[in-house]
């Protein structure tokens, strides 16, 4: 048994590495070719970040243009590319100039903290609620979270963002509307990500937990004798939580996603906000290094999700 | 007739909101032909027969405006899910088939490009032009094809392998007649379905790219732009914000009904 786990654990860390692996590889080509797109003489720029723009002339976008091998061919410049990756060297940021590493730590404990706080509020409100549905197929509550993750699914996070914000903070004047480092900011930002997420978390859980609930051997232990709470914890709990972990995991995209919107919409300064400004100044290592960051962070919760669904079923996933 | 009598309700709801969004996009630009042009002697007009919706802070008619932006939004989108579809069900059908390196080259890519979340490479694409047209069509349509790929995939392998595929090639049929006649069958109603749902995600993400000032740029009539540009405005005319907003909320609600409420997630 011990040797079925690990050989499982290994397997699942592995796919995940070369996922990680891939994945990096696929920003870093991007960025690469996002370098090669950007408008005007790239050593000219560089040239003018370093000396400023009154001071550049030919010559010195030249001297530039040999001393960081900008005359290469474009397959050298992208093994030098990914070589300093590879290094571990993101760059400096080509608006504040500061070193990528430390931009990006800086902005993470928002982003980190604005993700558990929802993710938080989406299980308080989703697991409860779909196990409601779950038990009574039918009943108010199934309609209920029925009708909300429909609503939810026409309602996208900035819309439902901007009404929270015209709702709480302009009408009624509970909550501040934007910014950070004041009490109650958190709660907007939590709120519409935490909501968005509850509406899909309650339909996984009311689906598995019916799938279960009306299983023969879920019949057959109420049939045995067990007490609906003895039936529910020896053979509920297990074979509803694998379904639920493992899907969630998939939709954990939703949550980078919303992130990323719901930082800009509210002004959160965690690493999706940051994104969209380097994008909006076209900073190449600032979005290199922020869209690698949430990559990483999507793979790692992914591998987290594989590891306990192993840890609740230990004969693992079914082979594809 | 008949066929919509037999749907359940949700389903003609959707085919009615679906209609509608349609005819705005349509005959919309051709009844209020200019998104663009300005009259500051008619700043934030109120409604009129002639204008429905009014002007907005530029004098712009918002009528015009809303059926442009939502004549680019369909357009971008389908255009999307069609490049989308089309690259992503031919390669599955090809991993499928071939198997071996083939197989598991594109699994590769096809994982890594999965491990990163779609807006996140459109946000990329969009870096590279702002306000880029086909920028923003290339960085949506590579962000989707995985979905068709995976599901393809899986569901040729399994009609590959079936006894019936096996008979049509024994009898000496090829390729061509077992893709028409075993495997278009078995992929068309789902493509249909994730299609439906791919609409509603790329209009969602350039609506929300829009929002946030880094998809298509003024002065482009865009839903999301839209938003954010009246939102100054929203206590004296709330109708320049509510528009656009009520444009999209029916069109994804239009594109979610579509489906079986079953697997509305």
């Amino acid at each position: 048994m011990a040797a079925l786990t690990q050989h499982g654990l290994a397997r699942v860390l592995g796919q995940r590495l070369i996922q990680a692996l891939v994945v990096s590889l696929l920003v870093a080509t991007l960025c690469f070719v996002l370098v090669q797109q950007l408008p005007g003489d790239m050593a000219f720029r560089i040239a003018a970040g370093r000396y400023g723009y009154d001071y550049v002339d030919a010559a010195a976008a030249e001297a530039v243009r040999q001393e960081l091998g900008l005359a290469r061919p474009a397959w050298q410049q992208f093994a030098g590319w990914l070589q300093q990756l590879g290094q571990g060297q993101l760059g400096q940021s080509l608006v504040t100039g500061g070193a990528v590493l430390d931009e990006i730590n800086h902005h993470l404990g928002a982003t980190l903290q604005l993700a558990a706080a929802s993710v938080a509020l989406a299980l308080g409100l989703g697991l409860p609620l779909g196990l409601a549905s779950g038990l009574r197929p039918g009943g108010w509550a199934d309609r209920l979270t029925l009708l909300w993750s429909v609503v939810l699914r026409t309602l996208p996070p900035f819309l439902l963002g901007l009404m929270l914000m015209l709702g709480l903070s302009v009408q009624l004047g509970w909550v501040p509307a934007a910014g950070h480092g004041e009490d109650g900011n958190l709660l907007l930002p939590a709120l519409t990500l935490g909501l968005g997420l509850s509406g899909l978390t309650a339909r996984i859980v009311r689906d598995s937990v019916l799938a279960v609930v009306q299983s023969d051997y879920y019949r057959f232990a109420l049939t045995k004798g067990l007490s609906p709470w003895q039936a529910f914890w020896r053979h509920g709990l297990r074979n509803i939580g694998v379904t639920v972990v493992a899907y969630a995991g998939v939709q954990l995209i939703l949550l980078i996603e919303g992130v990323v919107v719901v930082e800009s919409l509210f002004a959160w300064p965690g690493v999706g906000h940051a994104l969209v400004h380097a994008v909006f100044w076209r900073d190449v290592p600032m979005i290199q290094g922020c869209t690698l960051l949430l990559a990483w962070l999507f793979v790692l919760l992914n591998t987290l999700t594989d590891l306990l669904c192993l840890a609740i079923d230990p004969r693992g996933p079914a082979e594809p | 007739m008949t066929y919509l009598a037999l749907l359940p309700w949700h389903r003609r709801l959707a085919w009615l909101l679906l209609a509608l969004v349609l005819l705005l996009a349509i005959a919309g630009p051709w009844l209020w032909p200019d998104p663009a042009r300005q009259d500051l002697m008619q700043f934030l007009a109120s409604p009129s027969l002639a204008e429905p919706l009014g002007r907005d802070q530029l004098g712009r008619s918002v009528m015009a405006r809303v059926a442009s932006a939502t004549r680019l939004s369909l357009g971008l989108a389908a255009l999307c899910v069609l490049s989308a579809a089309l690259l992503g069900s031919l390669l599955g059908v090809l991993s499928a088939w071939r198997g071996g390196l083939t197989d598991t080259v594109l699994r590769g890519v096809a994982d890594g490009v999965l491990a990163l979340p779609g807006l996140l490479i459109v946000l990329i694409f969009s870096a590279m032009a702002k306000g880029g047209f086909l920028t923003l069509y290339l960085g949506l349509a590579l962000a989707q094809w995985v979905e068709y790929f995976r599901m393809t995939r899986a569901r040729s392998r399994l009609v590959l392998a079936s006894p019936h595929v096996e008979a049509s090639r024994l009898l000496g049929f090829g390729p061509g007649y077992i893709v028409r006649r075993h495997l278009w069958p078995e992929l068309s109603p789902m493509l249909l379905t994730m299609a439906s749902f791919g609409m509603a995600t790329a209009i969602l993400a350039l609506s929300t790219l829009g929002y946030v000032g880094v998809g298509l740029q003024p002065p482009a009539a865009e839903l999301g732009l839209m938003m954010t540009e009246a939102l100054p405005h929203y206590s004296e005319a709330p109708r320049l914000v509510l528009a656009p907003v009520a444009v999209l909320a029916l069109t994804l609600a239009a594109l979610v009904l579509l489906r079986p409420l079953e697997v509305t997630r």
